[in-house]
C-alpha cells in the first residue's frame, strides 16, 4: 500500500475526508438554497404578464372565477374574467385559494397555511369575498363544489396522516349547510352498492357535485373499484349507478354527468372524461383528449365541458381547457395560468 | 458506551433528517407541483408498505453470511441517499413511485446490519442501553427531517427542489459519516471471534422461535398509529389543524424514554420491558376509548403511545440480538422485525374492519381487552429469554 493511500485510509487520514465532504456539502446545499431564496422572490415580485382589469369590471356580471397559477406576484389568488371573452383580461381579487367554487351568491374556497404546523382551512365567502365562516380541514385541499342556490358546501381532503411509512391514504368529503350544521361524513351515509346494503371498511368518498339541496352524486371506492353514487341527503343515502367514474359533474340542465374514467391497466392511472346521458344512460367517452384529465371538469353551458391541465416543465403552471361535450370533440385552451374554475352564470 | 454506537445513532440521525423532511412534503409536493390527484397519491403511497419489511431479511441474511455487516449497511444508506438524488429529476408519478420504492429497499436492506452493528459493539448486559441511545439519535432526526422541511418552505414556498437537495445532503452525510468513520474491523471483531461459519441451523434456536411467536403475536393486536390519531380525532379530542402533531408527541415520548427503558431493560429484563411496554399499549387505547375526550387525555394517549415504542422498539431487537448466535445476528434481528411489521400490517387491516363494524371507541377496547388477555401469556413464554447465551455459545 502506498504511503498516501495508507494516510488517506488512517483513522486521522478519514476524519479529515469526512470534514471535507461535510463542507462540501453545506457549502454547495447554502448557496442553492440562499440562490432559490432569492429567484423566488424576485419572481413573486413580478407583475402577472396577463392582462388584468379592476374587479369592479367583472365581479357582477356573468363570469368565470378560477385560481390564477402565473408565477408571479398573484400566484394562488382568485381571479374572474368575463364569461363572453375568457381570454380577455382578468380581475385578482385579495384572496388565496387552492380549491374554490363559486355561485351568484357567494364562494367556497379550499386554503392551505404553510408553516411548521401546516393548516388547511374551508372559507365561506359572500358575493363580495368577505369572509363568513372559516372551517379546519383534516387535510389536503382536494375538492370543493357548491350547490346552486349556494346554501351547500362540499369538500373532498386528502387525509395523508403523519408520515408516509405509517398510514395509508384516504379521504375526507363532508357536506354542510352554509354558515351551519354539517351532514359529517360521507362515510357514515348508508351505502347500497347493486341495490345491496354494503359497509366496506376500505370506502373512500371523494366529489360531491349538487343537483340541488337533496340530490347530490360523488364517487365512492371500495374493493379497488369506483364507482358514481346519487345521493340523498335527507334519507342520509348513497346508490351506486355504475363502475369506473371519478369526480362526477352534473350538467346546469341536470340531464348528463361528466366525470373521470380511468383507462384498464395497472400501474399508472390515466383518466379520460366520460359523459352519461342520465336519459338514455348512454356513456361517450372524449378520447381526442390525450392528456390524463385529473380534475373534477365543470361545465361552461349544457355542452361544454372545463377542466384544468398541469403544463408540462413549468411546475405549479395550470392552464384551464375547454371541450365539447361530444366523443369525438377536440380540447382547446380557454383560460392561460388558470385552474379550478367556476362558472357563475346569471 | 461503544462510540460506535453513538457514530451510527448520528448515521441514522443525519439519515432520518434526510428521509422525514422528504416524506412530510412529500403529499404537497405531489399534489401542488407535480400536479398529481389524491389517488395517484394513494398509489405511491401503497407502495410503501411492506417493501422494507421483505428486504430486511435479505440485508440481515447478507450482512450475516459475508460477515461485513458495515457494507451491507453502507449498500442500503447508498441506496437511500441516491434516490434521493434521482428525486430531484423524477417528474413523472412512475418515476416518482421508482425512487421511492429504492428508498424503501434501501431501509430495508440497512436495518438489521446496522442493529447487529450495535449489538456486536455493546456488552451483552448493555445491549438495551445501547439500542436506547440510537433509537434516541434516530428520533431526534424523525422529529428535525420536517421542521426542516417546513422552515425551508416557510421561507421558500415553493422551494420544493431547495427541500429535497437539502434531503440529499443530510443523506450524503450520513453515508460519508459510516464509510468514513464505522470501521468494517470493529463490527466483525465478535461474530469471528467465534468461529462458527454461518449456518441456517442457528437460526432455528427455540428461544428465537419463541421471541417471533410472541412478538408477532402482540403485534396482531397493535393497531397503526394512524387509526388512533385519527380515533382521537373523531371522538373530539383536538382540532383537525393538529393532526400532523400527533406523530411528533409520539415521538417526543419516545425520545425522552428510549434510554431510560433501555437502561431498565437491561437491569430488570428486556422481556418484562417488553410485556409492560404492551401494558402502556392497552393503556393508550383505553384513553383514547374513555369517556373524557380532552387535551389531557390526548397528550396522555400521546405519551402511552411513546412508552410503548421506547420499550418495544429498541428492546425487542435487542432482545434478538442477545439470544442468537453473534454469526446470524443480523439475520436474527431481521426475523423478529420483519415478523413485526407483517403482523402490524396485518392487525391494521383487520382493524380497519372492527372499526367500521363497532366505532373506534368499541373497537378499541375490544383489542385493548384482548391485548390485556394475551400479555400473561406473552409475560410466561418470554420469561427466561433474557439469560445471555453469548458466553455460552463461545466455545
Amino acid at each position: 500500500m502506498s504511503p498516501v493511500l495508507r494516510r488517506i485510509l488512517s483513522p486521522n487520514g478519514r476524519a479529515v475526508a469526512f470534514v471535507a465532504v461535510a463542507l462540501a456539502v453545506v457549502g454547495t446545499v447554502a448557496a442553492y438554497v440562499l440562490g432559490d431564496a432569492a429567484r423566488y422572490h424576485s419572481l413573486h415580485t413580478a407583475a402577472p404578464v396577463v392582462a388584468s382589469v379592476p374587479e369592479g369590471r367583472i365581479a357582477d356580471g356573468p363570469r368565470i372565477v378560477f385560481r390564477h397559477t402565473g408565477v408571479d406576484s398573484k400566484y394562488g389568488v382568485v381571479a374572474m374574467v368575463a364569461l363572453d371573452d375568457p381570454g380577455g383580461p382578468r380581475a385578482f381579487t385579495d384572496l388565496a385559494c387552492d380549491r374554490l367554487d363559486a355561485t351568484r351568491t357567494g364562494a367556497s374556497c379550499l386554503q392551505t397555511k404553510r408553516g411548521v404546523v401546516t393548516r388547511y382551512d374551508l372559507l365561506e365567502l359572500d358575493r363580495h369575498w368577505k369572509v363568513t365562516d372559516k372551517i379546519a380541514l383534516p387535510g389536503l385541499p382536494s375538492r370543493t363544489r357548491l350547490s346552486p342556490d349556494g346554501s351547500l358546501v362540499a369538500t373532498t381532503t386528502f387525509v395523508a396522516g403523519h408520515s408516509y411509512m405509517q398510514t395509508g391514504f384516504s379521504t375526507s368529503t363532508e357536506i354542510r349547510h352554509v354558515d351551519g350544521t354539517s351532514y359529517g361524513d360521507l362515510e357514515k351515509f348508508h351505502l347500497l352498492i347493486d341495490g345491496h346494503d354494503s359497509q366496506p371498511a376500505d370506502r373512500n368518498i371523494w366529489g360531491v357535485t349538487f343537483v340541488d339541496d337533496r340530490t347530490f352524486y360523488a364517487t365512492v371506492a371500495t374493493g379497488g373499484r369506483t364507482y358514481l353514487v346519487r345521493g340523498d341527503l335527507p334519507s342520509r343515502t348513497l346508490r351506486t349507478l355504475r363502475t369506473n367514474a371519478e369526480c362526477p359533474s352534473v350538467s346546469p340542465d341536470g340531464t348528463r354527468i361528466a366525470y373521470k374514467v380511468r383507462a384498464p391497466g395497472s400501474g399508472l392511472p390515466h383518466w379520460s372524461i366520460g359523459v352519461l346521458d342520465l336519459v338514455t344512460n348512454h356513456e361517450q367517452v372524449l378520447r381526442r383528449e390525450t392528456a390524463s384529465v385529473d380534475d373534477q371538469v365543470e361545465w361552461l353551458d349544457d355542452d361544454t365541458l372545463l377542466y384544468g391541465l398541469a403544463r408540462e416543465h413549468e411546475a405549479g403552471v395550470t392552464d384551464v381547457w375547454r371541450i365539447d361535450a361530444r366523443a369525438n370533440a377536440r380540447p382547446h385552451l380557454l383560460i392561460e395560468q388558470a385552474w379550478s374554475p367556476a362558472v357563475v352564470r346569471r | 458506551m461503544a462510540p460506535i454506537v453513538v457514530t451510527l445513532g448520528m448515521v441514522s440521525l443525519l439519515t432520518d433528517v434526510s428521509s422525514e423532511s422528504v416524506a412530510a412534503i412529500l403529499p404537497l409536493y405531489l399534489t401542488a407541483t407535480v400536479g398529481l390527484s389524491t389517488v395517484a397519491y394513494g398509489f405511491v403511497d401503497g407502495i410503501y408498505q411492506g417493501v422494507s419489511s421483505l428486504v430486511r431479511v435479505v440485508g440481515g441474511f447478507a450482512a450475516d453470511r459475508g460477515g461485513h455487516p458495515k457494507w451491507v449497511a453502507l449498500a442500503g444508506y447508498l441506496i437511500s441517499c441516491v434516490s434521493r438524488f434521482v428525486l430531484l429529476l423524477a417528474t413523472g408519478l412512475g418515476a416518482i413511485s421508482a425512487v421511492i420504492a429504492a428508498d424503501r429497499i434501501g431501509k430495508g436492506l440497512r436495518t438489521a446490519p446496522r442493529d447487529a452493528m450495535i449489538a456486536a459493539a455493546s456488552p451483552p448486559e448493555q445491549l438495551g442501553r445501547a439500542f436506547g441511545v440510537h433509537r434516541t439519535l434516530d428520533t431526534i432526526g424523525a422529529v428535525l427531517g420536517p421542521l426542516v422541511a417546513f422552515s425551508l418552505l416557510w421561507w421558500i414556498p415553493d422551494g420544493f427542489h431547495a427541500v429535497l437537495l437539502v434531503s440529499f445532503a443530510f443523506a450524503v452525510l450520513g453515508v460519508a459519516l459510516l464509510g468514513l468513520l464505522v470501521s468494517d474491523r470493529e463490527t466483525r471483531v465478535r461474530a469471528h471471534a467465534t468461529h462458527e461459519p454461518f449456518h441456517w441451523r442457528a437460526l432455528t434456536d427455540p428461544r428465537l422461535t419463541r421471541l417471533l411467536v410472541v412478538a408477532g403475536g402482540l403485534a396482531l393486536l397493535t393497531v397503526g398509529d394512524g387509526f388512533v390519531y385519527l380515533a382521537l380525532l373523531d371522538r373530539g379530542g383536538f382540532a383537525t389543524h393538529w393532526f400532523p402533531l400527533m406523530y411528533v408527541g409520539t415521538n417526543i415520548a419516545y425520545l425522552a424514554l428510549a434510554v431510560p427503558l433501555g437502561r431498565l431493560a437491561d437491569r430488570v429484563g428486556r422481556a418484562r420491558v417488553v410485556v409492560g411496554g404492551h401494558v402502556a399499549l392497552a393503556a393508550a387505547y383505553l384513553v383514547v376509548a374513555g369517556p373524557m375526550t380532552s387535551t389531557t387525555s390526548t397528550l396522555a394517549a400521546l405519551a402511552l403511545l411513546g412508552t410503548f415504542y421506547a420499550a418495544t422498539d429498541g428492546v425487542v431487537a435487542a432482545l434478538a440480538g442477545g439470544i442468537v448466535d453473534p454469526a446470524v445476528r443480523a439475520s436474527g434481528i431481521a426475523a423478529a422485525q420483519s415478523t413485526v411489521a407483517v403482523a402490524r400490517m396485518a392487525s391494521s387491516a383487520g382493524f380497519g374492519i372492527l372499526w367500521f363494524a363497532l366505532g373506534p371507541a368499541t373497537a378499541l377496547v375490544v383489542v385493548a381487552t384482548v391485548l390485556g388477555a394475551a400479555l400473561p401469556a406473552a409475560h410466561l413464554a418470554l420469561r427466561g429469554l433474557d439469560r445471555p447465551v453469548l458466553t455460552g455459545a463461545t466455545p
